[in-house]
């Protein structure tokens, strides 16, 4: 090995030496270690879990909310009670006619005495001769745009023209829906809100104690010059980490049972109990808004952990100073 | 020997940089640990602050760098009424003054370097700004091959240098060191005792507490003797 080769090995030794000291990451003033990061983790991802869960339940009443009442407001009934002395039938007709002639509507239909005995069948059983009896008839009017539709204007013409008739457009049903889903929403809103407390109270305590575990770190960092806000910054980038690890942690496995829950329930719609549950919650599947919102409650979750642990830190240094 | 000009005002002067009236500090409702002190450290002054062990020679540097609040009298550091300064602003004054403590207070799960620059770090200054310097104070300080290594492996000595350069690493004005010759043997207590003198020289004023008589009769410098709670000064 000449010379040159030597001076060549050496100069790539210091270089690499030179390298590995530009490269080497500067040491955390913080150490990972003196937070009660594992525990706190676990925490968070259950707390992000069941914020989950509960922002699914929500959405899921909200969507089944939506779905029933656009169904029930997409219909209105006519009833026209038989009168002593008319022709129930035609009155039914007149009916269909008039209501056919306000804004709104997209047709009607008259339902038979066929239909009229399988409605009734639950109740009378069946091989009844349904003319013998007083039977109201029922017309189905479908609305292309309930908004449009002047009811009370309807009601008032069905009321002076046709014997017998009555309008039923559904709204004390329609109220009493709107009433049940809001109060899921609410208490659905009211949980996610309590977790969210309890996650900022286990942030609180987890900072104050990795403060009282760091403070001879904090006391030298205020000795040589520390401002609050360097020492905050210190702390709070841990605590986004760890918020952020934990939340997305916890949305994941919400996500995971949303997609299970799908799977489980898809193959027992066909039969006639899930398709009572399928006409109260619908397609029984979290839309993707809950998708997207266990994404945000994970960041959420992570930016709210950071935030009041540089609150929290404030605060103790303002204690101990 | 003599270190520095020591000379200043009977009664301070607006020059002074730190002016203690009538202090007194009390824990709580004991009784008063410190009474009556009344003294100045001057620009480019060098002092020993001196005086049996539990006298309060390190209750009065940290009264010196604000780390306590006096129970009554005025600190005056850097012109700054102590009692009215906002904390917002603690961190700047801090930042004047460099400080050796006693039992050295290196960060352990950092390198020697990091505890060095961690002055420079908390002013937010980008690392490539300051390694440059970092590294030719620690060489300065006899720690040029240390620099990587945690406090953990480093002999009292080392640690000593170690405390020593990160205070001295912002160029403070003032440097309080905290019996900076306790844990090492005499030869390096020498050394150490010259680097300061060098400080002195370079312009900054070292206030240097011990109970060594020894040492401080190799130099002539003012002295400040801490006495059951007052302070007696010896220019």
């Amino acid at each position: 090995m000449t010379d040159a080769d030597v001076g060549h090995k050496l100069q790539l030794a210091a270089f690499r030496r030179q390298s590995r000291l530009a490269m080497r990451k500067t040491g955390q003033l913080v150490p990972e270690g003196t937070i009660a990061g594992n525990a706190l983790t676990i925490v968070v991802s259950i707390m992000s879990f069941l914020a989950c869960l509960t922002l699914g339940a929500v959405t899921l009443v909200h969507d089944a909310s939506s779905d029933w009442q656009s169904d029930i407001l997409r219909e209105i009934t006519i009833q026209v009670r038989p009168v002593e002395g008319v022709d129930v039938d035609a009155e039914a007709a007149k009916a269909a006619g008039i209501a056919k002639t306000f804004k709104g509507v997209a047709g009607t239909t008259v339902l038979d005495a066929r239909e009229n005995a399988k409605l009734l069948e639950p109740w009378l059983g069946t091989g009844l001769d349904l003319a013998e009896l007083p039977i109201p008839r029922l017309i189905v009017v479908r609305l292309s745009d309930p908004a449009a539709v002047d009811l009370a204007g309807l009601a008032s013409r069905l009321k002076t023209e046709v014997r017998g008739a009555n309008l039923d457009d559904h709204r004390t049903w329609t109220a009493r829906l709107q009433t049940m889903a809001n109060a899921t929403v609410f208490i659905g809103v009211s949980i996610l809100a309590l977790v969210f407390v309890a996650t900022v109270l286990s942030v609180v305590f987890a900072t104050r104690g990795a403060m009282a575990s760091n403070r001879d770190v904090v006391s030298v960092l205020h000795f040589v010059g520390a401002e609050d806000g360097f020492i905050a910054r210190e702390f709070q980038r841990h605590f986004l980490l760890l918020g952020l690890r934990g939340g997305l942690a916890g949305a994941g496995a919400a996500a995971l049972i949303f997609v299970l829950l799908s799977f489980v329930i898809a193959p027992s719609m066909a039969s006639s109990e899930a398709d009572q549950v399928s006409a109260l919650f619908g397609r029984f599947a979290v839309g993707p808004i809950a998708y997207f919102g266990a994404v945000g409650i994970a960041f959420l979750i992570a930016i709210m952990t950071a935030v009041t642990s540089r609150i929290t830190v404030y605060r103790y240094l303002a204690e101990t100073d | 020997m003599r270190p520095g000009d020591a000379t200043t005002a009977a009664g301070g002067s607006a020059e002074d940089l730190i002016r203690f009236e009538n202090v007194g500090l009390r824990y709580g409702m004991g009784p008063e640990i410190l009474r009556d002190l009344t003294f100045q450290i001057a620009p480019k002054s060098f002092q020993f602050l001196t005086g049996p062990s539990g006298a309060g020679k390190t209750t009065l540097i940290r009264l010196f760098f604000l780390q306590l609040k006096p129970t009554r009298g005025l600190i005056t550091v850097f012109d700054r009424d102590s009692a009215v300064l906002p904390r917002s602003e603690l961190p700047a004054v801090r930042r004047r003054i460099g400080v050796v403590f006693q039992d050295f207070r290196l960060l352990d799960h950092l390198t020697t370097f990091e505890n060095v620059a961690l002055p420079l770090r908390v002013m937010g200054k980008d690392e490539a700004s300051y390694r440059a310097d970092v590294v030719e104070l620690l060489r300065w300080v006899g720690l040029g091959d240390r620099m990587h290594t945690v406090p953990a492996v480093l002999s009292g000595g080392e640690k000593q240098r170690a405390a020593l350069a990160r205070a001295l690493i912002g160029r403070p004005e003032v440097l309080l060191a905290d019996e900076p010759t306790g844990n090492v043997d005499p030869p390096l207590a020498r050394r150490l005792m010259r680097l300061f003198v060098e400080l002195n020289r370079l312009g900054t004023s070292v206030v240097i507490a011990t109970h060594d008589i020894n040492l401080m009769n190799q130099f002539n410098a003012r002295r400040l003797v801490l006495e059951e709670g007052r302070l007696t000064v010896y220019d």
